[in-house]
C-alpha cells in the first residue's frame, strides 16, 4: 500500500497539466483504478484484516484525492501567473484625459461673502444692470446736477429719437438694489446685493465693468457702531486673520449720512500684503448710515427706521485675499489665468468648513 | 486742493505737528493724498564748520578740509571753489542719501586721500539751482540739524505742501480758511479772526454793473470796484512763493491776487483792465452763437443761456468760468475793475462742461461758493491791490443782492447718539456745530452761508460725528434678526445658479466672466446688436452693445486662447443677457462651449473632435443637476447660430429649457474660431420649480422578478428621429416596459445598399420589468408584437428581417 502511495503522490507532483492529472486520477481512483481494485479486495479479507486494511485504504484514497485537488489548483495558479505575466502594460503611459474645470474667483468670492453675511441674517438681493436714472441716482439722493453724477463716468443707453425719457444707465454701483429691496420688502431689512457694475474708465487699475457687493441693514436701532462690528466680523472671517483692525474715516457719499471710508490695518513688507499688522492702512470700502432721503425713496419712514449701508469691490477683495495682481485679467478669459486663479468645483465655501478649501 | 503748512497757519493758531494735522485732516473727511515735507528730506544733513582747508597734494582743484561736525572733526575732500577755512557748511555724513545727485555718500579715497562725507550745494539738496559752490550759511552751530536751521532762519524753504481730496459736498474746504475751520473745530488750534473791513472809495466807479432780468436767478449778486493808478508788475516774493508751492504759475500782481483769494478763501474773483472796457458791464444769458477769446487764448462759442458778462463791445467774460483775453489785465494795466460775484452751481457746471473749460473758478462755483462772500471778497482784494499795486479805489458797485441762504433744521442730540452709536455729550455736540459756524437757537441749528451741503438734520449728525472722530468709534455686536440658527437665504434661482456653476465646472469647464458688452457685429450674429441695446457712450467699438447671449463672449475668448496656442477649450459662463434696453429685459442664462478635440491625439484610441453629442451630454447633465425632468422632448428648431442639421432644443411642451449644437461655420469664421466647436445654452428659470410637497420621497418600488430584455431592429426612413422610435416603443406597455435604449444605428451607403435608398436601420433594446409574477413566453411575445406595431405605425418603418 505504501508503494501505491509513493507512486501516485510522486506522479501527481510531476503532473504537467490538467490532462495528465486526470489520467492519474483515473489510474488511481477510477472504477478500474488501482486503489479501487484494492478496495474491491476488501470483501475477500477476513474481518481482522479488513479492520486494518479498510481505514488505511480510505485514508490513501483521501490523500491521493487531496493531492490531485491541490496540484490542480497549483497548476491553475501557475497558468494564471503565466497569463498575467504576458499581460504587461506600460503604466507610465498617460491616463485617458479628463478635463478639470474651475470656478472664477469672482464667483468664488461672491459665494464666500454670501456665506458670511447669510450667517448674520442677510439675504441676497439682485437687480437689473440696465437701470433707470431714478434708481441709480435720484432715489439715492444724487440730484441731476449733483457733481457726483458727472464724476461717476456713467455709461448711458442710447435713446431712440422719439423717446424723450431720460436715458437709462448701466448701473454705476449696486446701490440701486437698496431701493428695489426697500420697495419690495420694507423694513426691517437685511440684504446684500452682489453684482456687476459699470463705469466708463479703462486703464491699468480700472475696467469698464467690475463687481460690487452692497450691504443694507435697517431696523429701529441699528447704529454706525453696529456697522463697524459687522464689517470687523466680516473682514476677520473673510480674510481669515485672527486680528483685524478697521479705521473709519469720515467721508461723503450722497446716499449716506454720516459717511465713512473704511481702512484696514496692513503691512506691505517685502511687497506682500499682510492684513492685521503693520503701520499702513488700506482703503477697502465705503459705508455710512442710510440717508433719510434714500429711506423715503424706498418707501420707509426715516422717523422710525434707521440703518447702515456699505459697498465694496468684489474683484478688489479677491485680489487682496488671493494675491491676484491685475484687475484687467479677470475679464480676459485667458485659460492659463482661469486654471491658475480659479477654484475647484468642489471647493464650496461654507461657514463650517471654512471659506478657502 | 493744495496748500502749505505755513499758509494754513495764517488762519489757524496751532502748535500741532505736521503728522497730527495730516491725521486729523484725513479723519475729518479731508483725505490727505500727498504730503511733501522738504524738512524730512533734509533731516539727515547737519551743519559743519570748516576749520582748515588745504590744497590736495595731487589735484589742483581739490581741497582737503578739516570740518568740525557734531561728532568731532572729520576730513572731507571738496572740489568747490568757495571751500575755505571759516565758513559754515551743510554736511552729508557717510550713509546719507543726497537727493540732487541720487547717491548715498560713502567713505572713499579721492586721489589717495580719504574723504568722510560731502559738503553740499543747493542743487544737491534740491533747494534751488545754485551749484557754483557749496552752501555758505550766515549762522549755525556745528552738529545742528540743517532742517532745524532752515526752520529758524528760512522757513519758506521747508514749508510742507499738503494735498487733500475734497468730496463734492465741501466747497468751503476749497479754501485754506475752510480747512483751518475744520481743524479748529477738532481742537487742533484756534481759528484766527479775518475781518474784511470796507475800503472807503474816494470817487464813484465809472464802470457800472447791471444784472439782466433773465440772469438774476443764476447771477443774483455782483460786487465791483474800479481802482485807478495801479502798477501791475510781478507780485512780491511771498505771494509768488505761495502760488508756486501749490503748483500755480505767478503771472502779475493783479492776477496773482485773484488766484490767492481763490485758494485762500474759496472766493474766485476776476479783474478787468478797465481801460479796455467799453461802457458798463451787463450780466446776462448768452443768446447763442456769440464768440469770445478766453484768457487761455482759445475761442469759445456760446450756447443760449450760458451766463456771460458783456460791455458795449460784446461778451468779455464767462460768468464763474473764465475771463476774456481782450479785457484781461496786463503789466500795462493802470485802471483795474475787480469783480466779486456769485454764479449758480448748476448753470456754471453746465457752461463749463459744454465749453470744456476746467478752471479753478468753475471748480468752486459749480460746487458752491459762499454767496455771502461776494462783498468780503471785493474788500479783501481791494485792500491787497492797494497795498501791492498802489492806486486809488472807487466806491463799491453792488448790483443785486446775495441770495438768501438762511434756513434751520431741528437738532436732536439723542438722534446723533442713536445713529452713530457713540456717546457724545450734548454740550460737545453744540460746541462742535458752533465752531463750524452754525448758529444754535434752542433746538434749531442754522447753517452758515458757506455750507450749501447742509440740507437737513442728518447733515448735522454727520458734522458732529466727523468732528468727534469716527476713528474712535467702537464696534457693537448686531444680533441675528431672530434668535437661534440662521435661516437659509438663497432664492431657488440663486441656488440653481450655484448648482449649475459647480456642476459645469465639475464637468471640466473653466468659468469665464466676460464683459457684458460686445461689438455690434458679434451681437448681431446672436440675434442682438439692435438700437435698443446700444450704448450711447461706449468705451470702444468693441464694447458697443449689451450682449444678447453669452456665446459671443465665450467664442471670442476661444479665439484669443487659440491665438495663444490653446487648442482644447471648455469654457462656460453664467450671467445676464439683454434682450432690450429696459431694466426688465435682462435674464440669467448659462452657456458652455467645447472647442477642439474631445479625445486628443493619444495612446488610448483615435483622436476625436468635439461633436454635438458632447454638447448635448453636458447640457443634459447641467439640466439634471437643477432638477429638470429626464423625459424632455428634443426639437430641431435651435437658433440660427447653430448648424441647422446638428443642433437641437430640449423642451417641455413649448418651454425651451436649453439649446445645443455645433456652432454654425459662418459664426465660427466671423469670430475667428477654428472648429470643431459646439456649444449649449441653458435657461435656468425655464426649468419648472418643484411644487413644495414636504421633504418626503415616494417609496422605492423594486421587483425581485427577473427583467427580460428584447432587441428589435427597424428599417426606417433616414430622417426618422430615434426619439420617436423610443417613445413609440415605450408606449407599447407603459406598466411593463421599464426602459427603451437605442443601441445601434446603421446608416450610409452600405445601409442603403441593403435596405434601399434613403433608409437606415435602428436597433433598440426594450427592457420589461414584471412586478407581480414572472412573464410567460406568450406575454412577452404579445408585448413584442405591440412594440413592433407601435413603432411601425409611428414611423412608417418596418421590422428588419
Amino acid at each position: 500500500m505504501d508503494d501505491l502511495r509513493q507512486k501516485y503522490l510522486a506522479a501527481i507532483a510531476e503532473a504537467k497539466g490538467e490532462g495528465q492529472l486526470e489520467e492519474i486520477r483515473v489510474a488511481a481512483l477510477g472504477k478500474k483504478g488501482e486503489i479501487a481494485l484494492e478496495m474491491r479486495k476488501l470483501g475477500q479479507m477476513s474481518p481482522e484484516e479488513r479492520q486494518t486494511a479498510g481505514p488505511a485504504l480510505n485514508a490513501l484514497k483521501a490523500e491521493v484525492n487531496d493531492a490531485i485537488l491541490a496540484r490542480r489548483s497549483g497548476l491553475a495558479d501557475a497558468a494564471l501567473d503565466e497569463r498575467l505575466k504576458a499581460e504587461w502594460l506600460d503604466v507610465t503611459l498617460p491616463s485617458r484625459p479628463v478635463r478639470s474645470g474651475t470656478v472664477h474667483p469672482v464667483s468664488q468670492v461672491t459665494e464666500e461673502v454670501t456665506a458670511l453675511f447669510a450667517d448674520m441674517g442677510f439675504s441676497v438681493a439682485e437687480g437689473p444692470q440696465v437701470e433707470t436714472d431714478w434708481y441709480n441716482f435720484d432715489a439715492l439722493n444724487i440730484a441731476s446736477h449733483h457733481p457726483a453724477r458727472a464724476e461717476m463716468d456713467t455709461f448711458y443707453m442710447a435713446r431712440a429719437e422719439e423717446d424723450d425719457r431720460p436715458p437709462h444707465v448701466l448701473r454705476t454701483h449696486t446701490s440701486p438694489v437698496q431701493i428695489r429691496s426697500m420697495l419690495a420688502q420694507g423694513a426691517p431689512l437685511r440684504v446684500i446685493a452682489p453684482g456687476r457694475v459699470y463705469r466708463a474708465d479703462f486703464d491699468q487699475t480700472h475696467t469698464p465693468m467690475f463687481h460690487q457687493v452692497e450691504g443694507l441693514a435697517l431696523d429701529t436701532d441699528i447704529s454706525m457702531a453696529n456697522l463697524k462690528w459687522v464689517l470687523e466680523e466680516f473682514c476677520r472671517a473673510f480674510f481669515e486673520v485672527d486680528d483685524v483692525e478697521l479705521r473709519f474715516r469720515a467721508s461723503h457719499f450722497p446716499f449716506t449720512e454720516p459717511s465713512a471710508e473704511v481702512d484696514i490695518r496692513c503691512s506691505w513688507e517685502g511687497g506682500a500684503l499682510k492684513l492685521g499688522e503693520g503701520d499702513d492702512w488700506l482703503e477697502i470700502l465705503g459705508s455710512g448710515m442710510v440717508h433719510p432721503n434714500v429711506l423715503k425713496a424706498g418707501g420707509i419712514d426715516p422717523e422710525v427706521y434707521q440703518g447702515f449701508a456699505f459697498g465694496m469691490g468684489i474683484d478688489r477683495i479677491a485680489m487682496l485675499k488671493y494675491g491676484i495682481p491685475d484687475l484687467r485679467a479677470f475679464f480676459e478669459s485667458d485659460l492659463r489665468w482661469l486654471r491658475h486663479y480659479g477654484f475647484a468645483s468642489t471647493a464650496v465655501p461654507t461657514m463650517r468648513g471654512g471659506l478657502t478649501a | 486742493m493744495k496748500f502749505t503748512l505755513a499758509w494754513l497757519k495764517e488762519h489757524l493758531d496751532t502748535a500741532a505737528t505736521l503728522d497730527e494735522i495730516t491725521f486729523a485732516l484725513s479723519d475729518l473727511g479731508l483725505e490727505v493724498e500727498n504730503v511733501t515735507d522738504p524738512a524730512a528730506a533734509l533731516s539727515t544733513f547737519s551743519i559743519g564748520k570748516v576749520v582748515a582747508a588745504e590744497k590736495h597734494p595731487d589735484a589742483d582743484r581739490l581741497k582737503v578740509c578739516r570740518v568740525e561736525t557734531g561728532s568731532g572733526e572729520t576730513q572731507i575732500i571738496c572740489g568747490a571753489p568757495n571751500a575755505r577755512e571759516g565758513i559754515t557748511v551743510v554736511v552729508a555724513a557717510p550713509g546719507t542719501y543726497v537727493p540732487g545727485i541720487d547717491t548715498t555718500i560713502q567713505v572713499g579715497k579721492i586721489r589717495g586721500i580719504e574723504s568722510h562725507g560731502m559738503m553740499c550745494s543747493e542743487r544737491e539738496l534740491e533747494l534751488g539751482e545754485g551749484h557754483d559752490g557749496i552752501i555758505e550759511l550766515p549762522s549755525g552751530t556745528a552738529g545742528q540739524p540743517f532742517s532745524d536751521w532752515l526752520e529758524e532762519n528760512d522757513p519758506g524753504r521747508t514749508d510742507p505742501v499738503i494735498e487733500i481730496g475734497i468730496t463734492p459736498n465741501r466747497p468751503d474746504a476749497l479754501g485754506v480758511r475752510g480747512i483751518a475751520r475744520d481743524l479748529a473745530a477738532r481742537g487742533l488750534g484756534t481759528l484766527k479772526p479775518a475781518p474784511a473791513p470796507e475800503v472807503p472809495g474816494t470817487f464813484p466807479s465809472p464802470v457800472s454793473v447791471t444784472i439782466a432780468e433773465d440772469a438774476r436767478d443764476v447771477a443774483p449778486v455782483f460786487c465791483g470796484r474800479l481802482i485807478r493808478g495801479v502798477r501791475n508788475g510781478p507780485s512780491p516774493d511771498w505771494l509768488q512763493a505761495r502760488l508756486k508751492a501749490i503748483g500755480l504759475r505767478p503771472i502779475s500782481t493783479l492776477v496773482d491776487i485773484t488766484n490767492f483769494f481763490t485758494h485762500d478763501r474759496a472766493r474766485p474773483l476776476h479783474v478787468f483792465d478797465a481801460g479796455k472796457l467799453a461802457g458798463g458791464l451787463t450780466v446776462h444769458p448768452a443768446r447763442g452763437g456769440e464768440t469770445m477769446m478766453g484768457l487761455d487764448d482759445k475761442e469759445y462759442t456760446f450756447e443760449p443761456g450760458m451766463t456771460v458778462i458783456s460791455d458795449d463791445a460784446g461778451i468779455q467774460s464767462i460768468g464763474g468760468v473764465m475771463g476774456g483775453l481782450a479785457t484781461g489785465c496786463t503789466t500795462e494795466t493802470t485802471d483795474v475793475f475787480v469783480e466779486s460775484a456769485w454764479f449758480d452751481p448748476v448753470r456754471t457746471a453746465f457752461t463749463g462742461r459744454a465749453l470744456k473749460i476746467n478752471s479753478d473758478a468753475r471748480y468752486r462755483f459749480e460746487r458752491g461758493v459762499d454767496p455771502a462772500s461776494a462783498r468780503d471778497g471785493l474788500e479783501l482784494a481791494t485792500r491787497m491791490i492797494l497795498d501791492l499795486c498802489g492806486g486809488e479805489a472807487s466806491e463799491a458797485v453792488i448790483a443785486g443782492a446775495a441770495p438768501d441762504t438762511t434756513r434751520a433744521y431741528p437738532f436732536n442730540p439723542d438722534r446723533v447718539v442713536s445713529l452713530v452709536g457713540m456717546d457724545i455729550p450734548e454740550a460737545e455736540q453744540r460746541k462742535t456745530l458752533e465752531a463750524l459756524g452754525f448758529r444754535l437757537e434752542a433746538d434749531m441749528a442754522h447753517p452758515p452761508s458757506w455750507r450749501p451741503d447742509i440740507q437737513g438734520s442728518a447733515d448735522l449728525v454727520e458734522e458732529v460725528a466727523r468732528i468727534a472722530s469716527l476713528t474712535k468709534l467702537e464696534g457693537k455686536p448686531m444680533p441675528r434678526p431672530r434668535p437661534g440658527l440662521p435661516a437659509p437665504v438663497l432664492t431657488p434661482l440663486q441656488r440653481r445658479e450655484r448648482t449649475l456653476r459647480r456642476t459645469v465646472a465639475g464637468a471640466g469647464y473653466n468659468e469665464c466672466v466676460s464683459y457684458s458688452f460686445v461689438d455690434q457685429a458679434s451681437a448681431a450674429l446672436f440675434g442682438g446688436g439692435g438700437p435698443d441695446t446700444k450704448l450711447e457712450n461706449p468705451i470702444s467699438s468693441e464694447m458697443s452693445h449689451m450682449r444678447p447671449a453669452l456665446l459671443p463672449g465665450l467664442l471670442q475668448a476661444a479665439a484669443r486662447n487659440q491665438a495663444r496656442g490653446q487648442g482644447e477649450l471648455a469654457l462656460f459662463e453664467i450671467g445676464a443677457v439683454f434682450s432690450g434696453g429696459e431694466p426688465e429685459n435682462q435674464s440669467l442664462v448659462a452657456s458652455g462651449i467645447l472647442v477642439g478635440d474631445a479625445t486628443p491625439r493619444g495612446v488610448h484610441g483615435a483622436r476625436r473632435g468635439v461633436d454635438v453629442f458632447d454638447a448635448k451630454a453636458d447640457l443634459e447633465q447641467a439640466l439634471a443637476s437643477i432638477g429638470a425632468p429626464a423625459k424632455a422632448q428634443i426639437r430641431r428648431d435651435a437658433p440660427g447660430w447653430f448648424h441647422p442639421g446638428r443642433s437641437g432644443a430640449i423642451c417641455l411642451g413649448k418651454t425651451v429649457l436649453g439649446v445645443f449644437g455645433e456652432i454654425h461655420p459662418k459664426v465660427l469664421s466671423a469670430l475667428d474660431v477654428k472648429g470643431p466647436a459646439v456649444g449649449w445654452t441653458l435657461f435656468p428659470d425655464a426649468v419648472p420649480y418643484p411644487r413644495s410637497s414636504g421633504t418626503g420621497r415616494p417609496a422605492l418600488k423594486v421587483s425581485g422578478l427577473q427583467a427580460v430584455e428584447r432587441d428589435f431592429a427597424f428599417v426606417l426612413d433616414r430622417q426618422v428621429a430615434a426619439l420617436d422610435v423610443v417613445n413609440a416603443a415605450g408606449g407599447a406597455d407603459k406598466a411593463l416596459i421599464e426602459s427603451v435604449r437605442v443601441f445601434d444605428e446603421f446608416t450610409g451607403e452600405a445601409a442603403e445598399a441593403q435596405m434601399g435608398e434613403g433608409k437606415k436601420s435602428l436597433a433598440i433594446a426594450v427592457r420589461l420589468q414584471p412586478m407581480e409574477r414572472t412573464l410567460t413566453d406568450e406575454e412577452i411575445d404579445a408585448v413584442s408584437k405591440k412594440v413592433i406595431e407601435k413603432v411601425t405605425k409611428a414611423t412608417g418603418g418596418s421590422l428588419r428581417g
